[in-house]
This record gives C-alpha cells, sequence and structure tokens, in this order.
C-alpha cells in the first residue's frame, strides 16, 4: 500500500481497541463481506476478510498466536498481516487496513 | 472468639532485580506468612533474568522468555508490586520510604537492593542522545531500535558486558566497533593469548576492536553522530553503548546517612550501619569488595533470608566466582588468579588449530587459577580444584587434560568431579545436590532439575553439564534428544513434563508455563495454547480462570461450529431419557428462533442444527427456561451416557441400566477431560448401549456391574479391557469417578482413553485403582474439582457472560 492510497483511504470509526479481547477479534459487518479484526498480545491491529482461503471457515472464530490465526474448521494458519497461508497450505485472504489512533480502531472498510 | 492473628512484620525491599527478588523467595521458602511485603523497582515491570539481556539483544531469547516473576507471582504470593517508581527516601526515624510518585510505605525491616549502575564516563557529548549503557531491558530495547534506524555502533569497554553488548549489535546488522583502552580485551578474565584468540573470534563475526584507545569526545548535534579518539580515528556512530563497569547504587542509601563506601557496608549478616536496614546485591559493599556477578549475591540472599527470618544466624563469606562470555559459539572460562607472580608456575596447552588455549595458574600444589579458552567442559572440575584448594601434585603431569585424559567421549570427567564440584556457579549448586534431587524426585529432563534445584536457571551455561549428569545418573534411560513427542513445534518438552512442571513449579498461568518451559514463541499457537490451559484446569481447580482465548472455538462458543459457520446445539438428555415436556420444549425453540434442522444423534439425544452465532444466547435461555442444560457435545469433556432400558422395562435386564446412567451423568457432566468422554451402561450382556467401544463402560449381570474402560468407537475402533467386576451402585460411581481423575491427571491432552490405556497399559490402571485406599485418594479429588465444574456454561452466557462473543464489533453500511 503506497503512502498516496492511504491517504485517499476513507477510515471508519468501528470501535475501541478494549472491544476486542487480547488474542482474540471481533467481526465488523458490510454490506458485502465480514471483516474479521485481531488484537495480538501487544496491541497490534489487524483485519481481513473473514473467510478462509480453504474452504470458507471464518477467521474471526479461530486461536490467535503471535501474528497468525488457525483458522477453526481444518487449521490452517493465515499470517495476519499479508492474509497468506502458511506453508504447507497455499492461499490469501484479502487484507483490510486498519489503523489504530489513542485506542480507536480506524477501518478503511471501504476498499474491501 | 479471640482469634487476631498477631500483625505481620512489615518489609519493604526497595528494587526490583536479581539480587532483592531472590531474597524474597528466600524468605518466603523459610516463612511464607511472616510478613506484609511491598517492593518498589525503578523499573516499569515485574523481575526477569537481568544476565539474560544479552541473549534478548542477540535475538535468541524473547523478554518473555527472560521474565523471572511477571507480575502474577507477586499476586500470588500477597506481594504489593509499586513498579515504575523508584523510591526517592527513607525516613529512618519514621521508618517509612516514600517513591517518586509519592506513595509512602512503613517498615519494620527494609531491604535495600538497588544494584548498580553503569559508569557513563564523563567524556564531552556523553549526554547526547544515543549514548547508552547496558543494563536494563529498555538499554536493549534502544539497541534494537537503533540497529533498525542506523548502521553504525561504538562500544567503549572491552569487558564482558562491552563484547556482550559488541556480538548483539553485530547479529542485528550493525557495524560495530570496540573501544577498549587497555592492550588486550577482558583483561580482568583473559591472559594475553587467550584475549588475542578473542579478538581474532571477534573479527570473524564482523566486529572491529580498537584496544590501548583513548576516546576523546562523542560528537553529534542533539544525537550521537560519531567519537573521536586522540590519535585523531574517527568513527561514525548512531549509538554509542558505555560498558565501562557498573558502580553500586548509593544514593538514595546516602542521602539517609548509611554508612557507605563504594557501596552500601555491610556486616557479614548483611546488616548495615542501621539495625533495620538490610543491603544485599551489587549495592553493597563486604569487607572492601564490590560484586559483579550474581554467585555471590544469591549467596548473601540467603543469609539475609536466614537473618530476617531469625532462622539461622549465618554470615556471608566471600568465595572465589568464575566467569564465562555468553556469546553463542565462544567457549570460555576464567577463575581465580589467572595471571600468577614469581611464586606461581603456569602450565599452558594450547591447540592453534582447535582454537583451543588453558592456561592454569598453580602455588604450592595448589590451583589457584584457570583460563580456559575454546574448551571450557572441564571447568567444573578445575573450578572445584581451586575452591577447595586441594592438593593437585599427583595430578600435576594430566592435569590440564582435564579430569578423564585420553577419553573423548561427550562428557569426560563428571563422574570423576566429587560430589562437592560446583556444576552451576550462579545458584552454587554442586554435583551431589543435582544427583540428589535426580535420585530422590525421579527426574528425567534438564527442565524438571533446573526447576527442582535452579542449576542451570540463571545464565544457562551449565545446561551442558546438568546434561551429562542426568546422563550419568540413568545411564541408557536418559537421553539428551528427549523421545518423547513434543507437545507442538513451540517447544521441546512434552506433555508429562509440562504437567509436572505446572504442579512442581506451582505455575498458574499459561504465560507462567511458557516461561518456565521455555517456550519459543510469544504466545504459543494453537495446539499448545489449548493443551496448557486444559492442563491449569485440571491442576487448579476452581482457582484457575479459564482462559477463552486459549480455546477452541467450539469450547469457547459452547457449540459447535458447522462447516457454513453456524452452530449445533445439543441440549443434555440424561442418560437418554426424555419426557414430552421436554420434548414439546425443544420443539417450541425449534419453531421460535427458525432452526433449519432438528435430528437424533449418535449419543441419544437431539441436535438442533445451522443456528446463528447471535442466536446463540436466546435459544440457550429459552431451553434453559425449560430445564435443559448444556450436553457439552462441543467439547473436550463428559458427553453422554447412553443407557439401555434395562431391568425397568426389557425382559433380559438384570440391572436399571438407565437409572445408572443418569446417576454417572449427572456425577461427571461438566468436567473437562483430556479429550472427549463417554460413557454407556447396559443392562445385561446383549449390551444394547454398545459399552464395550466406550471410555467406561458398564454391563449390568446377575451379581453387579461389570466395568470396562479404554473402548473407543470412532477412527480406530478398540475393544475396551475390564477394569473391575464390583456389586453396588457405589462401587460403579467410585470407579468411575477414580477413573476419570486418573485419566483427566496423566493423559495427555487430545489422547483418548483408548491410545492413553494402550499408552501406560491396563495393569497400570488397574493397579492405580484398585487399591481401595488410592482409589479413594483419586475419586475425591475428581469430586473436589467437580464442585467447580458443574455450572452450565448455557445458562452463564444466556445471562450475558462473553457478550461480545455473540455479537458483531460494528456495522458498516
Ligand atoms: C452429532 C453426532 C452425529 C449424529 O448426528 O449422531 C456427532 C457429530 C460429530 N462428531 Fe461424532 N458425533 C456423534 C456421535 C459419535 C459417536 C457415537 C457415540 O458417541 O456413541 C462416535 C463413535 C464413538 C466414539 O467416539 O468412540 C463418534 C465418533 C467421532 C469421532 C471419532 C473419535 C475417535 O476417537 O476416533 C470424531 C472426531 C474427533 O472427535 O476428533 C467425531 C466428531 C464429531 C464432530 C464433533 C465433528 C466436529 O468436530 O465438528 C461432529 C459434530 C457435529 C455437531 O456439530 O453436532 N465423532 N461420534 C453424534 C453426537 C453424539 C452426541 O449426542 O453428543
Ligand atoms: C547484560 C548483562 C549481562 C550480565 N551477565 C552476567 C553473567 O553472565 N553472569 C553473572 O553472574 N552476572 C551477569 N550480570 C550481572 C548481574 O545481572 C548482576 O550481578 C545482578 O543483576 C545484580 O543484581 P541486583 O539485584 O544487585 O541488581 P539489579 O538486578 O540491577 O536490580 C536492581 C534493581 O533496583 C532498581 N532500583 C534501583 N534504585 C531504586 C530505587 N531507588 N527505587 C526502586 N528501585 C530501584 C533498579 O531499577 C533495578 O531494577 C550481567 C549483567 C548485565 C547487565
Ligand atoms: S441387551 Fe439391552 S435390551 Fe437387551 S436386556 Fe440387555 S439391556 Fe435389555
Ligand atoms: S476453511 Fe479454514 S482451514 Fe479449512
Amino acid at each position: 500500500m503506497s503512502a498516496m492510497s492511504e491517504d485517499t483511504l476513507i477510515w471508519t470509526d468501528v470501535g475501541h481497541l478494549d472491544d476486542i479481547p487480547r488474542l482474540g477479534s471481533r467481526v465488523v459487518t458490510t454490506p458485502v463481506v465480514d471483516i474479521a479484526v485481531f488484537r495480538t498480545a501487544n496491541d497490534r491491529v489487524f483485519a481481513l476478510h473473514d473467510s478462509c482461503p480453504h474452504k470458507a471457515g471464518k477467521l474471526s472464530q479461530g486461536i490467535v498466536h503471535g501474528e497468525s490465526v488457525t483458522c477453526p474448521l481444518h487449521s490452517w494458519v493465515i499470517g495476519l498481516a499479508d492474509g497468506t497461508a502458511k506453508e504447507p497450505d497455499e492461499g490469501c485472504t484479502r487484507v483490510v487496513p486498519v489503523r489504530l489512533k489513542d485506542g480507536r480502531i480506524l477501518l478503511a472498510a471501504g476498499s474491501a | 472468639m479471640n482469634m487476631i492473628a498477631p500483625r505481620r512484620r512489615r518489609l519493604v525491599l526497595v528494587g526490583n532485580g536479581m539480587a532483592g527478588i531472590r531474597t524474597l523467595e528466600e524468605i518466603l521458602s523459610r516463612a511464607p506468612h511472616d510478613f506484609a511485603i511491598t517492593v518498589f523497582g525503578a523499573e516499569p515491570h515485574g523481575n526477569y533474568n537481568r544476565i539474560m539481556l544479552s541473549p534478548v539483544l542477540a535475538g535468541e531469547k524473547t523478554f518473555e522468555a527472560i521474565t523471572t516473576h511477571p507480575r502474577s507471582w507477586y499476586e500470588e504470593n500477597g506481594i504489593e508490586l509499586i513498579a515504575g517508581e523508584a523510591v526517592v527516601g527513607i525516613d529512618r526515624d519514621a521508618k517509612t520510604v516514600t517513591g517518586a510518585l509519592g506513595a509512602t510505605r512503613p517498615y519494620d525491616t527494609l531491604l535495600l537492593a538497588t544494584g548498580s549502575n553503569p559508569v557513563i564516563i564523563p567524556l564531552p557529548g556523553h549526554k547526547l542522545s544515543g549514548v547508552i549503557g547496558f543494563r536494563d531491558i529498555a538499554d536493549v530495547e534502544t539497541m534494537m531500535a537503533a540497529s533498525k534506524s542506523g548502521t553504525h555502533a561504538v562500544v567503549i569497554g572491552g569487558g564482558l558486558l562491552g563484547l556482550e553488548a559488541a556480538n548483539g549489535l553485530a547479529l542485528n546488522g550493525m557495524d560495530t566497533t570496540v573501544l577498549h583502552i587497555m592492550p588486550t580485551l577482558m583483561e580482568r578474565q583473559l591472559d594475553p593469548v587467550s584475549a588475542a584468540m578473542l579478538k581474532a573470534d571477534l573479527a570473524t563475526r564482523g566486529i572491529k576492536v580498537i584496544t590501548e584507545a583513548n576516546t576523546k569526545a562523542i560528537l553529534g548535534e542533539d544525537r550521537v553522530e560519531g567519537v573521536t579518539l586522540a590519535d585523531g580515528t574517527h568513527l561514525p556512530a548512531d549509538i554509542v553503548v558505555m560498558a565501562a563497569g557498573v558502580r553500586p547504587n548509593i544514593a538514595l542509601a546516602k542521602e539517609a546517612g548509611l554508612a557507605c563506601g563504594r557501596g552500601i557496608q555491610v556486616d557479614d549478616g548483611m546488616l548495615t550501619s542501621d539495625p533495620a536496614i538490610y543491603a544485599v546485591g551489587e549495592c553493597v559493599e563486604h569487607r572492601g569488595a564490590v560484586f559483579g556477578l550474581v554467585a555471590p549475591l544469591f549467596e548473601m540472599a540467603k543469609i539475609v533470608a536466614d537473618r530476617v527470618t531469625r532462622s539461622a544466624d549465618s554470615d556471608y563469606t566471600p568465595a572465589v566466582t568464575g566467569t564465562r562470555l555468553k556469546v553463542t559459539g565462544i567457549d570460555m572460562f576464567s577463575a581465580g588468579d589467572f595471571i600468577g607472580d614469581e611464586n606461581t608456575d603456569d602450565i599452558v596447552f594450547r591447540d592453534a588449530s582447535r582454537g583451543v588455549h588453558k592456561r592454569l595458574v598453580v602455588r604450592d600444589d595448589k590451583l589457584v587459577g584457570a583460563v580456559l579458552y575454546g574448551d571450557a567442559q572441564d571447568s567444573a572440575w578445575y573450578f572445584d580444584h581451586i575452591r577447595n584448594e586441594t592438593d593437585i601434585s599427583a595430578l600435576r603431569d594430566t592435569l590440564v587434560f582435564g579430569p578423564a585424559p585420553g577419553n573423548d567421549n561427550a562428557a569426560p570427567g563428571i563422574e570423576s568431579l566429587p560430589d562437592t564440584a560446583e556444576i552451576c556457579g550462579c545458584n552454587g549448586v554442586s554435583k551431589g545436590a543435582i544427583l540428589n534431587a535426580i535420585g530422590s524426585f525421579g527426574l528425567t529432563t534438564v527442565d524438571q532439575v533446573r526447576s527442582r534445584t535452579k542449576a542451570s536457571a540463571s545464565c544457562g551455561s551449565c545446561t551442558c553439564q546438568v546434561e551429562a549428569l542426568l546422563t550419568h545418573a540413568l545411564g541408557s534411560a536418559y537421553d539428551a534428544t528427549p523421545k518423547v513427542a513434543a507437545v507442538c513445534p513451540c517447544t521441546t518438552v512434552g506433555h508429562d513434563a509440562v504437567r509436572q512442571a505446572i504442579l512442581s513449579q506451582t505455575l498458574r498461568t499459561i504465560p507462567a508455563v511458557m516461561r518456565a518451559m521455555g517456550w519459543t514463541t510469544p504466545d504459543g499457537c494453537a495446539r499448545c495454547r489449548p493443551a496448557l490451559n486444559y492442563y491449569l484446569v485440571c491442576a487448579w481447580p476452581g482457582e484457575y480462570r479459564d482462559d477463552s482465548r486459549s480455546r477452541f472455538v467450539n469450547e469457547r462458543m459452547h457449540a459447535n461450529i458447522q462447516k457454513d459457520g453456524t452452530y449445533s446445539v445439543v441440549p443434555r438428555m440424561w442418560g437418554g431419557v426424555t419426557s414430552a415436556a421436554e420434548l414439546r420444549a425443544i420443539a417450541d425453540v425449534v419453531d421460535k428462533h427458525r432452526i433449519p434442522t432438528v435430528k437424533v444423534t449418535g449419543g441419544q439425544r437431539i441436535d438442533l442444527l445451522g443456528v446463528r452465532k447471535e442466536q446463540l444466547p436466546a435459544v440457550w435461555g429459552d431451553l434453559n427456561a425449560a430445564g435443559m442444560v448444556s450436553g457439552h457435545a462441543y467439547g473436550k469433556a463428559l458427553r453422554t451416557v447412553k443407557t439401555c432400558v434395562g431391568s425397568e422395562w426389557c425382559r433380559f435386564g438384570t440391572q436399571d441400566s438407565t437409572a445408572m446412567g443418569i446417576a454417572l451423568e449427572k456425577m461427571t457432566w461438566g468436567s473437562w477431560t483430556p479429550h472427549k468422554t463417554k460413557m454407556a451402561v447396559s443392562g445385561c450382556p446383549r449390551n444394547c448401549a454398545e459399552a464395550t467401544i466406550k471410555d467406561f463402560g458398564v454391563i449390568a449381570t446377575e451379581s453387579g456391574w461389570d466395568l470396562y474402560v479404554g473402548g473407543n468407537g470412532g477412527i480406530k475402533v478398540r475393544v475396551t479391557d475390564l477394569l473391575a467386576k464390583v456389586s453396588t451402585e457405589a462401587d460403579v460411581l467410585e470407579y468411575a469417578a477414580a477413573f476419570m481423575q486418573l485419566y483427566r491427571e496423566e493423559a495427555w491432552y487430545l489422547e483418548r482413553t483408548a491410545p492413553w490405556v494402550e499408552r501406560v497399559g491396563i495393569e497400570y490402571v488397574r493397579s492405580r485403582l484398585s487399591d481401595p485406599n488410592g482409589r479413594l485418594l483419586v475419586r475425591d479429588r475428581f469430586m473436589k474439582s467437580q464442585q467447580h465444574m458443574q455450572a452450565d456454561p448455557w445458562a452463564e452466557r444466556a445471562a450475558s457472560a462473553d457478550a461480545h462473543e455473540f455479537r458483531a464489533l460494528a456495522a458498516v453500511a
């Protein structure tokens, strides 16, 4: 994502960091897709389409560890930062730009 | 009744570091309840193993992995921790201390453990941003940040600390130069030959060393930009680390009027000039000496604890210390007087091609000092001779070849060490103490030895000696590359080791287990976290707070996730018996919530499939209202107890198998187990309830009940083994509870009873449960645990527990 397009994104406040438990996830619904917003142990926040590249398992329901989530259906491990499945699995889920500002979670949901 | 306990003595510790906390541990082990303890720490966290900052900087360990006492440790021991607030004043008349943010605490006994400060040489420019010492985690973070934004590092000081800093900076990709004022590196630990070898070894790692370097100034506008030497050399620098020694931190003590020299002066009992104030650690001066390694400090900790708890009038006596450099791949050891004088002889061994140099210094047939470079595996043996002042005249010819000359096996000489030989220098643990612990507690792994004895728990450099002792003690039974399967790729330890450590070290949280067992990932993975969570649930019933983030989605949601992301709901149907009222209530719930599928399960109950996540609390609330609770169809837990109609109706039935099944289910529901657990009760050997493929199966006979265990009807069918034949219903319940608990306590996570029984053998299970006393003990633990387990998770959630799990965070149009 280049700096230019970062600026042109429309950021929506979807809640406070503390609305998501550490090592947990919450869902933001949109008319098109569900977005899973994750919080890591050290309070980094990531957002992905809530759909596993394997068989569309809801990643928001998985176990979060480090900067990955393990899908609840067949245990694929998906990187939170890039949406890519860890080897040996192959596949990628869409990343949604997300920002943390003064504890508020800002999501560029429009770019979903 | 007058039961007012005597007021506990107030103990305040200033300095939340290695010596202070070790002293508290020693005090708690002598008198766990005598003191109301407050700890002030200038650093904003619990205590960590400061020694291990070097491996953290080198990227070999995480900060979490070196945290020895997280905040939970203080809570569990009832200690008040005031972290991030330095004490700025002691009022010795009022007996209070006051922190920088105003916290004031009274004391009966005060313990000062303020450590040391790095010496910052007052060169021009020493106050520039980017000029730091190497003392705490903040320094490490500064160095790591510098390595991301800059490229050049300069370390002033070529001693132990400076070289470990340089090594870490270089490993972080920085172009690193060490400036050392003396002609050779680490001159307080190495002779010139080994120092030159070290310099060459560092060069191969890309670390430049300038000896006899006279630093003139640090340059820069507001950040450091470079360093100039007296000879005009200019070095660019994005960070400058001063590692020119440490100075005891005595400002507070001095201000309070305590006697101070270089450090806070203490007597042999570690008492300062004020009879209510003790001091321990690097901040003290004892008989004119100050300290820089943990071994003597841990010794002092014992003395203080003896004195404060009035357990003994022990005295601190100084001892020789040995030093190692913690740079992975460089093996060195140094102790005692390794330079010698006109009254000493040197014995020197040199093997240039292997890069080995050993220098032994002998005075009057006694070994007084040693430097080992390139091969330090015999250090414990030499160190023992130095400390015990052994007469080595008979050994002299082969002394330099170590305890087992000519023998080249992996751990030469460990057997030839006397029991008094110190293996772990940091913690003062002898060979005898380790062997003793291995023998009396049946230890089989390094981690177990570490948790029992603290050997290898601080700087870790004696780990291979501890392994050698395990090999020595257990013979072929010990295998350093354990055959036991690791819990998951985050660790090398197996399930049994984890379960033992949880109990023996009273580990009470998942992070605590990961820290104690050296997990390599910050927060585990989807395999280990559920396992650790279960082990803690099992070990500390009623105390452990279940970590929902470490539960598989089904157990977190208390429903089974389906392929389309909806859930299924299975209420408990005790023993497979239902009623018109229950069926009607289920039908109403199905209509009201428009649940698409209703199915009778293979476990004799009803499954409601296709419930959306946000509907779950309401569905549960309605089922609860009709008297139904969770069937745990989603859990590694007690699932179903299938029954047949039995003697109440069946023409062949010999006992009331239905009532027996209901009694079993009422007793065992709600319990978490390593894997799912299923039971069945059949009323006669025709076995309509399929009891012989269940985890715990009961088959009624004319004279009583036959109890079977370890069956499985799933992927790999296994028929049960007979556990016992009993006569009464009460016997069935007693055996069932005891069997469940044995399985709960000893099986590995995700191991069903069938593979568990095959692994440990049915004879073992029988032997544990046949003795009535043993059986009752295990049974009682189950019943105790059940007191905390039989709360309906659905009712809790219908009443809004974990509400966030069932709601979207936000809806974006
Ligand atoms: C619903 C049910 C099928 C049915 O419609 O009848 C069922 C459904 C599932 N079974 Fe089963 N099993 C069901 C009875 C059985 C039985 C029969 C029994 O219990 O008498 C067996 C064989 C007996 C046994 O376990 O030994 C059985 C052997 C398995 C296995 C293989 C277990 C094994 O040790 O090999 C699995 C896989 C696993 O657990 O890892 C499994 C897993 C599952 C899971 C949980 C798969 C999953 O993780 O999603 C299914 C969940 C469905 C859901 O959402 O409710 N199910 N499953 C039955 C629920 C019983 C209940 O009331 O709780
Ligand atoms: C990088 C590094 C590597 C090392 N390697 C080794 C090694 O290999 N082997 C070895 O034996 N030793 C090693 N050491 C030395 C060892 O860490 C120290 O000897 C030991 O930590 C000293 O313990 P202490 O409790 O006296 O001081 P510290 O551990 O420094 O603890 C003192 C604490 O007191 C706090 N404090 C100070 N003043 C106040 C105040 N007024 N109010 C509240 N809090 C205060 C400080 O912030 C600090 O947290 C190493 C040290 C470092 C820095
Ligand atoms: S086999 Fe089943 S049906 Fe038959 S008697 Fe026994 S219990 Fe009754
Ligand atoms: S759908 Fe995610 S692993 Fe199969």
